[in-house]
């Protein structure tokens, strides 16, 4: 066990954690609303809103998030016409293709979470807004999406942490995250165990912070 | 089209292998992750302090560290910790062991850890009075466990394993970085030879979603033929 090797790539495995951090917070500040306007469409009456919704998350559920990467980095920038458009000025840097691929992937699954909140809100709280004359607009504003937010809490807590891990595929596409910079660090000393250790520490410890801030939610918003 | 030709002028029957590849490493992953199940899942349930915590230790940290981590421990690790255990029996020249096993069971280890969960969490659901009733009944341990318990738990745990399937299936992309030839793989060799990544990525897309439908498909016809009866 190289003890010395352990403390001296803390600090830079520290910094990497800042690029995950980073990456995991836009990933899931955009995947929130993603999430958000792909539930509202699938319960939309209207049956190609519907199947066009549901066809988002099935496939982005049913394939693995390093293809999505990959056709977002290196597939997209292939169409000439795209590389002439404004949108290529965000598309050909990996931080934000691997920041769109993380987000239209958690999206599709908060989508998943946040549908199935609203499905199991009961009839008898929408009913109740109505008969009190309050609009369908403040009954989705002030009724229905505090409640679902409620009920998605711990499943939208398990979504975070398996985006936390997945932002390490930010890695794949040359990205220096956590994940890249331990690779790096392996891949030079030869030395996987020490650095597992010390990166595998970082990672765990962001999952316990967010699983207690989750409780601690759920906790607070209790009725 | 012609990209997707089988023989020497397409990428079909390359894609096609690579297919196959995937799925042998992704069947032997949730092989190896039930063999970690079967330690791991008692462990989880025992009264004993210090085995639950083994048991706890494994399925969090495996399940709060990125998989790709692990995969890394594995390729760079892997080899020198067979050729440790190798040395100590005075055989010092390099071993390589090969991508397959270590990317099986990197992903096995992982897969291994969403198992112990189900299975825990099938086993625990069971009613008490059926291990009572078959410990009243004067029925041996181990039958109980076969005959009683596990007909049960499989019926409980089916869905969730399915999950799990598709985790795993998903999740052997990432061996790609170990230079294992399955679909990720052949895509990228593809992608770079023919300079279009685009159309490869997509095709590995559909080739996951399918393997993904169909496999769906199968299980839930596994959970229909257990839930007979309820």
């Amino acid at each position: 066990m190289d003890f010395e090797l352990m403390i001296n790539s803390f600090p830079k495995l520290l910094n990497a954690t800042m690029v995950t951090l980073k990456l995991l917070s836009a990933s899931l500040f955009f995947g929130l609303f993603i999430g958000l306007l792909f539930a509202v469409l699938r319960m939309n009456k209207n049956p190609i809103i519907n199947k066009f919704s549901y066809g988002y998350s099935y496939v982005f559920r049913g394939t693995p998030l390093l293809v999505q990467i990959f056709i977002i980095y290196y597939g997209l920038g292939q169409i000439e016409y795209f590389r002439s458009t404004v949108l290529w000025v965000i598309f050909k840097e990996p931080y934000w293709c691997a920041i769109i691929a993380f987000a239209l992937n958690t999206g599709a699954y908060t989508s998943e979470i946040l549908r199935s909140a609203f499905q199991t809100i009961k009839p008898g709280f929408i009913e109740a807004g109505k008969s009190l004359g309050i609009s369908s607009r403040i009954i989705f504003y002030k009724i229905q999406i505090p409640i679902a937010i409620k009920q998605s809490l711990p499943a939208y807590g398990n979504e975070i942490i398996l985006m936390l891990k997945g932002t390490s595929l930010a890695s794949t596409v040359t990205l220096m995250d956590l994940t890249g910079v331990a690779k790096y660090i392996i891949s030079t000393t030869f030395r996987p165990i020490e650095v597992f250790i010390v990166a595998g520490s970082i990672y765990l410890f962001m999952t316990f912070l967010v699983h207690n801030f989750i409780k601690f939610l759920e906790r607070r918003y209790k009725y | 089209m012609g990209l997707l030709a089988f023989g020497d002028t397409g990428w079909g029957d390359e894609l096609f292998y690579a297919t196959l590849m995937t799925l042998a490493v992704s069947i032997t992953a949730m092989l190896i992750g039930f063999l970690f199940a079967l330690i791991f899942t008692p462990l989880k349930l025992s009264k004993h302090k210090s085995l639950n915590l083994i048991g706890n230790f494994y399925t969090t940290v495996i399940r709060g560290v990125p998989e790709l981590l692990v995969i890394y421990l594995f390729f760079f690790g892997g080899s020198g910790a067979i050729m440790f255990v190798a040395s100590m029996f005075g055989y010092n020249d390099y071993i390589e062991i090969n991508a397959f096993m270590t990317g099986a069971f990197a992903i096995g280890i992982i897969s291994g850890a969403y198992s112990t969960e189900v299975f825990r969490g099938a086993i625990q659901s069971i009613d008490k009075g059926q291990f009572e009733a078959s410990r009243v009944l004067g029925i041996k341990k181990h039958i109980q466990f076969y005959k009683v318990i596990l007909p049960q738990m499989l019926r409980l745990a089916i869905p969730n394993l399915s999950n799990v399937w598709q985790i795993t299936l998903k999740d052997t992309s990432l061996i790609s970085v170990t230079g294992l030839v399955e679909i990720m793989r052949q895509s990228y060799i593809a992608a770079g030879s023919t300079r279009d990544p685009l159309f490869f990525y997509s095709f590995a897309a559909v080739l996951y979603l399918l393997l993904t439908y169909f496999s769906m498909k199968l299980l839930n016809r596994l959970e229909v033929k257990y839930s007979r009866g309820h």
